[in-house]
């Protein structure tokens, strides 16, 4: 019934805008002008040959009138109701509302985007004032610089006599510490007026690491093939960079870089195409363990390799992920730090640490050299299924008698099937083989009753 | 005979403050600022009072504070915090660790001096 009402307003409004009369619209599809009424107004059902006469009558396609604009507009109304706390009162008065009042309606699914917009950036601002280390130590800086000059100024204020050697030496400290005031505040608000925008200037050593990678894709072609001075070349990729400006990030990317170059070295890009293309099935193309049994390559240095090559590459059966190509990889340590983060549309992850301990990448700490693959559901705004592959290796040479130390990747990829957020958090949801239900961080995760919870979130409890 | 404190702080010109203040106030100071061998020199000095940062380098003043508490000689040591943080949160950690006494930066001198002999007279 609710398409029938959409059609019938459609067409009205079509046929006004056309300066056409009611008549001679319904003499021209062979039906009479009341019955042509009935229809405008979404009492009678209409389709088949009649639709085809009135969209050829009126100018338009078909779809027009059955699907119209209004068809984003229901679908953002929809998510809208979806992610309200309450219960939707009418879930068909959504296409109701749409086709009598389209203004309106507009509005509200402006609203909703906004909405969504502003909970994007509470959760970067969320995530950056909660576990951002650059923030922690310019807060630190410019307290310690105030604690400073407060304890200076109180003493060279108190009436008590001061030997003029040691006030010359509190009017110098003072001085010291005021510009370092002035400094470490100027830094910081330049960086809390980034905070808040997505093409903004990154300022953590982090942060110029992850613009480096992502302004190269993470993928570099000066390193792949037979590279006479490795170092020399990496030093060139790191000193041409603009994003590389703190001592700290230049070393992070020359670490990167030269693990980049040794996988490289132990897996060549064209040997993996070879062997995604000779592949017994399109999924096998993208399962870093088969390719690691074929290629004698162990499985944490495929996901590095597969996450790094070029995101469409010809040849390959790119559908294997229902039209999705793109990768996502994430990698610990075993304190769980994240060290190297790949991010995917739909599956975001933490800036700074503190990820969802669901995550299959922390399992594979627990089982190390066992490999995990896991479907998996994101708690995000479109709780989307993905494929993981997670497994934790020792890194360094092994030495008798001493426990290694392990680092985890874990290779994402994406699933097409979707699912409404509201169904995707049910407590309901099947379990035994149904995906595990995973999140960011506690803090921006809406998911309820997860044992894994260690903070309220934002998202569901506010602030 | 003077009362001896320990300054454990690694800003320098805080350091130079308070080590003013105290000594005016009559206290005998001496300071250390890193945390890595913190514990070793709290015990080899063996001070009346510790004031104690807790972002150090090399270690924090949380687990220097929860060292010096496994020890007998120190575990009763009147141990005053500092830290740039003041929520409940560092306070609980602080307390947990075994803190006489919290205070948050930027504190008044007056207010240190307080916390001291509030020490010493408990």
């Amino acid at each position: 019934m609710p398409q029938r009402q959409l059609t019938g307003g459609r067409i009205r409004e079509r046929r006004i805008a056309l300066a056409m009369r009611q008549a001679d619209l319904a003499r021209n599809v062979g039906i009479s002008a009341s019955y042509l009424n009935l229809i405008e107004h979404n009492r009678r059902r209409i389709g088949g040959k009649l639709l085809l006469d009135l969209s050829a009558s009126l100018g338009v396609e078909p779809s027009a009138l059955t699907e119209g604009a209004e068809a984003a507009l229901i679908a953002t109304l929809r998510e809208a109701a979806s992610a309200s706390p309450q219960p939707s009162p009418d879930p068909e008065g959504i296409e109701d509302l749409a086709a009598r009042f389209p203004g309106w309606a507009g509005v509200l699914a402006d609203r909703h985007r906004r909405v969504l917009a502003l909970e994007r950036t509470v959760e970067q601002l969320a995530d950056r004032l909660t576990h951002d280390p650059y923030l922690a130590a310019s807060m630190h800086e410019v307290l310690s610089s105030v604690t400073a000059i407060r304890a200076t100024a109180a003493i060279l204020v108190d009436p008590r006599e001061i030997e003029p050697e040691w006030r010359d030496r509190f009017h110098r400290n003072i001085n010291e510490d005021a510009a370092r005031l002035a400094h470490s505040a100027q830094a910081l608000v330049g960086y809390l007026d980034g905070a808040g925008k997505a093409d903004a200037a990154l300022s953590s050593p982090q942060d110029e690491l992850e613009r480096f990678l992502l302004s190269r894709d993470h993928n570099f072609a000066e390193l792949e093939d037979d590279v006479a001075q490795a170092d020399t070349v990496i030093a060139a990729l790191i000193d041409q960079d603009e994003a590389l400006q703190s001592a700290s990030a230049r070393a992070q990317a020359r670490l990167y870089l030269e693990r980049y170059r040794r996988d490289a070295e132990r897996l060549p890009r064209a040997r993996l195409l070879t062997a995604q293309l000779e592949a017994d099935s399109a999924e096998d193309a993208f399962d870093p363990l088969a390719l690691s049994l074929r290629l004698h390559v162990d499985p944490a240095t495929v996901m590095r390799r597969l996450a790094c090559r070029p995101q469409a590459v010809a040849g390959l059966p790119a559908d294997w992920a229902h039209g999705e190509t793109r990768i996502g990889l994430v990698s610990c340590d075993a304190s769980g730090t994240l060290l190297l983060r790949r991010p995917l549309e739909g599956f975001d992850l933490p800036r700074f640490g503190a990820a969802c301990p669901r995550w299959p990448l922390f399992s594979a700490l627990n089982r190390p050299m066992t490999p995990i693959r896991q479907t998996v559901r994101h708690s995000g705004q479109h709780g989307r299924l993905f494929r993981v592959f997670a497994v934790a290796q020792p890194v360094g040479r092994l030495v008798y008698n001493a426990d290694p130390l392990f680092e985890a990747h874990m290779l994402i990829l994406p699933l097409a099937e979707t699912m409404p957020q509201s169904a995707a958090l049910s407590k309901s949801a099947p379990q035994g083989d149904a995906p595990r239900l995973v999140g960011v961080s506690c803090r921006i995760c809406p998911a309820q009753d997860c044992d894994g919870r260690r903070e309220p979130s934002i998202l569901t409890d506010g602030f | 005979m003077a009362r001896r404190v320990l300054i454990i702080e690694d800003e320098p010109n805080i350091i130079e403050a308070i080590s003013f203040i105290l000594t005016r106030d009559g206290w005998q100071v001496d300071t250390h600022s890193n945390g890595h061998d913190a514990v070793s020199v709290v015990q080899a000095r063996a001070p009346d009072l510790v004031i104690l940062d807790v972002m150090l380098p090399g270690r924090s003043g949380y687990d220097i504070l929860t060292d010096l508490r496994a020890l007998p000689a120190t575990q009763d040591l009147p141990v005053l915090m500092l830290t740039a943080r003041g929520q409940a949160r560092d306070r609980e950690l602080a307390e947990k660790a075994g803190a006489s006494r919290f205070m948050t930066k930027p504190f008044s001198n007056a207010d240190v001096i307080e916390a001291l002999n509030a020490l010493v007279a408990e």
